[in-house]
């Protein structure tokens, strides 16, 4: 065995030239997001200068505006990241937000909040051990979810938005500052910095990548990727439960609508970001600007006058472009 | 015999073929009479495959003819193949499973009715014609996923026909069958036989050659040894002329006094019983010791593997591991049992290979280097540093992608994946397959050397020269059962262990 040919830790040549290396294979396909991110910035800023596009306080709007997207996202970079899809976030954060509504005004502030939460665990959990224990694609088993989560919200309300009178509530979840700082900004910073942690820095986010990449290869090195699928899950359930109470302490009510449509605004800002759609490559940091991308867009759009129709033309098409950009040669 | 007219449907002359300057066919001469059983032998890299795609339209010849029927004709593609009556049995099968077996054969050639509309009534009813005159019993309307192997091949040799296809090739056609369905094609092939279609028979199974073919041709390092009627040949000059007399100088064999044969044996097999392919299997495995399986492709080696390490469920038997009853039931209890399984393929199996060097050899390992509920990255990086200087592994960095690596270091890379957790027992899975001849006199040093560290061993492999160059103990597989548990003293030479493979 000749160990000339191998690298060791300590050879600075050996350390430059691999630097020399990397540069030149930088893959800039995989940072897409930023460059976009930066380009799309600059350009509102120039053209919106007038509108008041970069005053700080549009500037708080758009991070306020896409904080429950980026919190479900993180979720979602997870599932995407293991090979799986779940369509049924949105409608799982509307009837979060209503069983926490109806329960807060019951039995008080705990039991709203754990409400919301059980309604995450436990779509999520249901979602999980139908993909895992028998087998059904993520996708057939979260599109039925996504119905059934919906109509229940709509059903157990009657339809009635369910308002939400607790201050405490809706300062902790949404309404409140912290300091300078909005409380929606500091839900979405916490939701990415552990979501990041957990996906580069942790056993499990290794094996949720290891799953997605080859679930064959991680089967045999012993990763038990049944209960991995089923993890992802019920994160992506109970991520999505908490972005439900944070619609909730937004607008100081629970509703059936809050969410809808979500599920594809999450599932954009995940693939912007670089997380591969056949898993195995994921970031949440990746995720988070893919958010923002979606949030500059929507807020520039608006403060350009164009109407609600043409505003979803040109975020069809700018997503399909960035997404275009990013392939794999 | 007797519809036999000396008559060539195929004749290949002088067919030479190498790729990026390495001649891999030498002036080849083969033919095929019609109603023939012909069998293609030669070992690996002896060109049979090579000759076969040039005959399927593949490859093409860099110099040669091929002529059918007394005619040349020119094969530049599957479709000229068809055209020309060449029909192929695929070893890996090319049907699509969601499809019905008449859909199957008529894809492509689909039978159409009034307008443009496929006539699946006229497709199931000449479906049923083929099975007939095959005298088979397949039903044309079953969805081929719901079939068994053989009906896949009889569905691939019906499609074959549908195409007038007048030479079928197989290759290996009875690996995934089992005796009785053997038994079954083997009739089906005197059937064809007598209907004037040509067989060009590929198989390491010499009662197979014996029992259908008629004449023999063996490659040997891309040349023509020999073409003779079975009758003139024994099965000694058939495995002689296969093996050659080459030696290799890394490949031999040295004595190692390391295994330790008192005290308990590290792994006891008793009676283990999986699924079809492994039945009632029992050996045992003592530290320092290096045990190779051989067996024929179906024997049933990978499938033991497999059971052993957790992945196919036992159906009875038990597994003593340090003389203590173990259920092995997952891979992670097989590992946290002491076992390590380096996987047939490294591919599929084995890496995740958009992921880096760095990320595959810490997977398993990935409990030894947590800090609290972190990871220690650079624990993680002096660990898989530590492992890529141990194995020699060549890689630029080791954040670059596995899947850009050649594929002895690919290989090296599953095994250090493994040593990292420091398993006593390691069972390797064609370990040399598919790397060049340097990392495999280094990969079956590493092999030795972990048997001298007190590990036991067990390795699979299709390569005779490389089961005698490491195994201290040959297991011989056939059907799943053990046939012959020889000590490697008693193992004279290739040929030796050939034979008692082919249970001579």
């Amino acid at each position: 065995m000749s160990k000339t040919t191998a690298i060791s830790p300590g050879n600075t040549t050996e350390a430059r030239r691999s630097f020399g290396t990397a540069l030149k294979e930088l893959d800039w396909r995989r940072y897409v997001i930023y460059i976009g991110f930066v380009v799309v910035f600059l350009f509102f800023a120039v053209l919106l200068r007038d509108q008041g596009f970069l005053s700080p306080n549009n500037l708080l709007n758009i991070f306020r505006q896409t904080a429950t997207i980026t919190v479900i996202a993180v979720g979602m970079t997870y599932v995407i990241s293991c090979a799986e899809i779940d369509l049924s976030v949105g409608s799982v954060a509307g009837l979060s937000s209503v069983c926490t509504a109806m329960a807060l005004s019951q039995w008080g502030l705990i039991p709203g909040i754990l409400a919301g939460l059980a309604v995450g665990l436990l779509v999520g959990s249901i979602n999980g051990a139908l993909v895992s224990l028998l087998g059904i694609p993520s996708f057939l088993v979260t599109l039925g979810m996504l119905g059934i989560a919906a109509g229940t919200a709509q059903w157990i309300t009657a339809s009635a938005p369910q308002p939400i009178l607790d201050d405490t509530f809706n300062t902790l979840f949404g309404s409140g500052n912290i300091g300078p700082v909005p409380g929606l900004i500091v839900w979405s910073a916490i939701f990415v910095a552990i979501g990041a942690v957990v996906l580069n820095r942790t056993r499990f986010g290794r094996q949720v990548l290891a799953t997605g990449g080859n679930r064959t290869a991680a089967e045999f090195t012993g990763i038990n990727t049944k209960k991995i699928k089923f993890q992802v899950l019920l994160i992506s359930g109970a991520v999505a439960s908490v972005a439900g109470m944070l619609y909730a302490g937004r607008l100081q009510s629970g509703r059936f609508q809050w969410g809808a449509g979500d599920e594809l605004s999450a599932i954009a800002a995940v693939i912007l970001g670089g997380t591969s759609l056949f898993g195995g490559a994921g970031t949440v940091i990746g995720t988070l600007f893919g958010a923002l991308l979606i949030g500059l867009i929507n807020n520039g759009l608006i403060l350009a006058g164009l109407d609600a129709s043409q505003q979803q033309v040109v975020r069809g098409a700018i997503i399909i472009l960035a997404v275009a950009l990013a392939r794999k040669k | 015999m007797n519809t036999q007219d000396n008559s060539d449907v195929v004749e290949m002359r002088s067919i030479s073929k190498g790729f990026n300057g390495v001649s891999v066919l030498k002036d080849v001469d083969f033919q095929v009479r019609k109603g023939e059983v012909h069998a293609l032998a030669g070992g690996n890299g002896a060109g049979k495959s090579t000759l076969m795609k040039i005959l399927q339209g593949v490859y093409h010849a860099d110099a040669g003819d091929i002529l059918i029927s007394g005619k040349p004709v020119a094969i530049n593609s599957i479709q000229d193949a068809k055209a020309a009556g060449i029909g192929m049995v695929f070893q890996e099968f090319s049907l699509v499973p969601s499809l019905t077996v008449a859909q199957n054969i008529f894809l492509a050639a689909e039978p159409l009715g009034r307008g443009l509309l496929i006539d699946d009534r006229t497709a199931v009813r000449k479906s049923r014609e083929l099975f007939a005159e095959m005298e088979v019993d397949v039903d044309p309307r079953a969805e081929v996923s719901r079939l068994g192997t053989a009906y896949w091949q009889l569905t691939e040799i019906a499609k074959a026909l549908s195409q007038n296809a007048r030479v079928l090739i197989m290759d290996e056609p009875t690996a995934s069958l089992a005796r009785h369905e053997s038994e079954a094609l083997f009739e089906l092939i005197d059937r064809l036989k007598k209907r004037g279609i040509s067989i060009i028979y590929i198989s390491h199974r010499m009662d197979e050659v014996y029992r259908l073919a008629d004449r023999i041709t063996i490659l040997r390092d891309g040349r023509r040894l020999l073409t003779e009627p079975l009758t003139n040949v024994t099965p000694e000059q058939i495995v002689e002329g296969i093996v050659g007399k080459k030696i290799e100088g890394q490949l031999a064999y040295r004595a190692r006094d390391h295994i330790i044969h008192d005290g308990a044996p590290l792994l006891e097999v008793r009676g283990l019983t999986a699924g079809r392919r492994v039945r009632d299997v029992s050996f045992t495995l003592r530290p320092g010791e290096i045990l190779g399986l051989a067996g024929l492709m179906g024997s049933g080696r990978t499938e033991l593997a497999r059971a052993l390490f957790g992945i196919d469920r036992v159906d009875d038997g038990e597994i003593l591991i340090r003389g203590k009853k173990s259920s092995l039931a997952s891979p992670q209890q097989a590992i946290d049992a002491g076992i390590a399984l380096v996987p047939e393929d490294r591919r599929a199996q084995g890496l995740v290979l958009d992921h880096s060097v760095r990320e595959n050899l810490l997977l398993p390992l990935l409990g030894k280097i947590r800090r609290g509920p972190l990871l220690d990255q650079g624990a993680g990086k002096e660990l898989s540093s530590s492992l890529i200087s141990k194995f020699a592994v060549k890689v630029a960095h080791p954040n670059r992608p596995v899947r850009l690596l050649s594929g002895g270091n690919q290989q090296k890379v599953v095994i250090a994946k493994w040593l990292g957790n420091d398993p006593d027992i390691l069972i390797l899975d064609e370990p040399t397959a598919g790397v060049d001849i340097g990392t495999k006199s280094e990969i079956l040093d590493m092999i030795r050397d972990l048997a001298s560290a007190g590990k036991a061993v067990i390795v699979i492999s299709s390569e005779y020269p490389e089961l005698l160059a490491v195994s201290d103990r040959v297991l011989v597989l056939k059907d799943g059962s053990v046939l012959r548990d020889i000590p490697r003293s008693e193992i004279a030479d290739e040929e030796y262990l050939q034979l008692a493979v082919q249970g001579v």
